[in-house]
């Protein structure tokens, strides 16, 4: 039993540790669909953050909507090196969210398929 | 992989949302026969777990870095329809709460992430692990062995990453905002997301590897596969 339960203990543990302590050894350039959209610009740090000079398609990239939430980049009201905690923040809404809405699909479960796999279709 | 508002047109972005919309609550149909009271934890895990790992950036060429997708990896834990749920949550949390990913560009965000990069991960698991499987029986042995999990897992991720990120170029081809050479994203993207997918083939063994090794009766893949043994 106990064997079990470390399973989902290790499970968690290891997620909370990904986003609160490595998540700060993340690369912080951007990634393949950003670095394509930016081909032909060149980022220029200014006082207010980043510029975009040059032509390319991330210059038709709008402000995000919630470019000014409490939580936006990863960092709690802006502040620099709290992405570890926004990351945990975000672990927890996900598990809530996630959680609550497959236990919410998993009690409309149609009854008599009690092995989940069993009842896959298309395979018969 | 998240697309910021803009880059593609408001009518492609309306399109892609409706069409991210329908395969969502499609999803969430199937997904039922998919979840039970032991499978709705590890998937509420699996979802937070793909969350924390999308975090870690890692570099992939100079100046360029990747991150996990996780479709395939959802979809080997928890099943292909509550796995793209899975990674639309996260993609739901990501933008609304993070400002990661781009409001109305959430239906393309979903449709190559969770639909695409699901559908294609799992896809090719399904097919690998079958030979794989008929190939062990034909020879009278026991089911593949952990590391052919973990190499089944490796091409699932790698293919679904590649698979997601043709996504973006469909998407850019019917609506960017932008005149650019198709020929040119398509090759820059494809280039980019096979060493992605490489990071992402890892990621996406070894954590089904550290499952199967712990909880095989947890993973779905091998499950799926008990039920029709038994039949």
């Amino acid at each position: 039993m106990s064997g079990r339960r470390s399973f989902w203990v290790a499970l968690a543990a290891a997620t909370l540790l990904i986003a609160g302590v490595v998540s700060y050894f993340a690369s912080s350039s951007p990634d393949g669909l950003d670095s394509t959209t930016l081909r032909g610009c060149e980022v220029v740090k200014t006082a207010a953050g980043e510029d975009l000079t040059g032509d390319c398609i991330a210059q038709e990239a709008g402000e995000h909507h919630l470019a000014h939430s409490p939580l936006a980049d990863y960092a709690i009201g802006g502040r620099d090196g709290t992405s570890g905690l926004a990351g945990v923040i975000g672990v927890l809404v996900t598990v809530v969210v996630a959680g609550g809405g497959f236990w919410l699909i998993a009690r409309t479960r149609p009854e008599g398929s009690k092995d989940p796999a069993a009842a896959e279709p298309g395979r018969s | 992989m998240h697309m910021s508002d803009g880059i593609v047109n408001a009518q492609t972005s309306a399109l892609f949302g409706a069409i991210a919309f329908i395969a969502l609550v499609f999803c969430g149909w199937k997904a039922r026969t998919e979840l039970d009271e032991r499978t709705v934890p590890l998937a509420g895990l699996v979802a937070a777990f793909i969350f924390a790992v999308q975090m870690v950036n890692f570099p992939i060429l100079p100046g360029v870095s990747g991150h996990l997708l996780g479709g395939a990896l959802a979809a080997i834990l928890v099943g292909p329809y509550t796995g793209a749920l899975c990674i639309a949550i996260v993609l739901v949390v990501q933008s609304l709460l993070f400002a990661d990913g781009g409001v109305t560009a959430l239906g393309m965000n979903v449709v190559n992430m969770a639909i695409i990069g699901v559908g294609a991960g799992y896809g090719i698991a399904v097919g690998m692990y079958s030979v794989a499987r008929r190939s062990a029986a034909l020879r009278g042995a026991d089911p593949p062995p952990t590391r052919i999990v973990g190499l089944i897992a490796f091409l699932a991720g790698l293919i679904g990453t590649i698979c997601a990120a043709m996504g973006f170029v469909l998407e850019y081809s019917i609506g960017g905002a932008a005149p650019a050479s198709m020929g040119t994203i398509a090759g820059y993207m494809f280039v980019t997301h096979v060493l992605i997918g490489v990071g992402e083939g890892v990621i996406t063994a070894v954590t089904v590897m550290a499952v199967a090794q712990a909880r095989p009766d947890l993973v779905y893949l091998l499950r799926r596969h008990r039920a029709e043994v038994r039949v």
